[in-house]
C-alpha cells in the first residue's frame, strides 16, 4: 500500500445541500482513515459555515435533472423546501448528521476549516459571520501552502 | 489468507491486518496490536472503547463507525481521535480483533 493518500484538501464551492454534503463526507472519511484533512469553503460554499445560513441549506429543484421533477414544477413556491424536508428525513433515518452537527464533528476529528478571503470580501462577510469551528480566513496562496504534499479535491 | 504470530498463536488476518476470526483474539494480543499501531500503553479509556467495539461487533456483526462511537461509547469524537490518532473506528477495530467497519459517516 505504498500509494496511500496521507493528506487531502477539499474545496467546497457550492451552497446547495447536494453541493455541501459530498465534501463534508469526504473530509470526515479522510480523518476516519487517519489522513490529514482540510476543508476550504469558497463562493456559495461559504453558506455551509455561515452561522445564520447553514441551518437552512436547501436542495435545488430547478436546473437539477437528477431530481426528476420538471423545471416548471420544481419552480413552484415551496418545492425546494419540500424536497429538502424529505431528503433531511431520509438522512436522519440513516443517521447522517445535519450540516451544523456534521461540521462540529469534523472539527472535533481535527480537520482544518478555512474560508476563502476573496469570497468573504465579495459577499462582505467577516469572521463573526462564521461558526466558531472555522480556523481562519485565508488567501488562495495560503490554501496551496496548507495543501502542499497532499491531494486537492474540488467539489 | 495471510497469518501473523501473536502471543505464540497463529491468527488469520486480511491484507490490511484485520482479524478474520475475532474469536482468536485475546486481551493480551490487544496490547501487542496497539504497539504495532504506535500506541505504547492502553489506558482505561482505550479499553472502554475496545470493549465497546467488541460488544457492538458481537451484537451487530459489525464494528461501529466514528460517529456511532462518539454517540454511544461515552467517549467524545475529540477524545477518540486523541486516543486513536490514526482513525478511531479503524484502529480500535484492528486492536480489538474485529473486521474493519464499513460505513461512510
Amino acid at each position: 500500500m505504498g500509494d496511500r493518500i496521507e493528506k487531502v484538501s477539499i474545496i467546497v464551492s457550492k451552497g446547495s445541500l447536494d453541493g455541501i454534503y459530498p465534501g463534508l463526507i469526504m473530509a470526515n472519511g479522510a480523518r476516519a482513515e487517519g489522513m490529514e484533512a482540510n476543508l476550504f469553503f469558497t463562493f456559495f460554499g461559504l453558506d455551509a459555515i455561515h452561522k445564520k445560513r447553514h441551518e437552512h441549506i436547501k436542495i435545488s429543484t430547478v436546473g437539477n435533472p437528477g431530481l426528476h421533477v420538471p423545471t416548471l414544477v420544481g419552480g413552484l413556491p415551496g418545492m425546494s423546501a419540500l424536497a429538502t424536508h424529505f431528503m433531511e428525513k431520509k438522512m436522519d433515518s440513516l443517521d447522517i448528521p445535519s450540516i451544523p452537527e456534521f461540521l462540529e464533528m469534523i472539527h472535533d476529528t481535527g480537520a482544518g476549516m478555512y474560508a476563502c478571503l476573496a469570497s468573504v470580501d465579495l459577499f462582505g462577510f467577516t469572521k463573526d459571520d462564521f461558526i466558531e469551528q472555522v480556523d481562519d480566513i485565508i488567501t488562495v496562496g495560503e490554501f496551496y501552502d496548507l495543501a502542499a504534499g497532499g491531494q486537492i479535491i474540488f467539489t | 489468507m495471510p497469518t501473523k504470530e501473536l502471543d505464540g498463536v497463529t491468527v488469520e488476518v486480511n491484507d490490511e491486518g484485520f482479524f478474520v476470526k475475532p474469536e482468536q483474539w485475546t486481551e493480551h494480543m490487544a496490547e501487542l496490536l496497539a504497539k504495532e499501531e504506535g500506541i505504547d500503553t492502553l489506558s482505561p479509556q482505550h479499553w472502554t472503547v475496545l470493549r465497546f467495539v467488541r460488544r457492538e461487533y458481537e451484537e451487530k456483526g459489525t464494528g461501529p463507525t466514528v460517529r456511532a462511537l462518539g454517540k454511544t461509547s461515552g467517549v467524545s469524537v475529540k477524545e477518540l481521535y486523541e486516543l486513536f490518532p490514526k482513525g478511531p473506528a479503524k484502529i480500535a477495530a484492528k486492536v480489538a480483533g474485529i473486521p474493519k467497519p464499513r460505513g461512510c459517516i
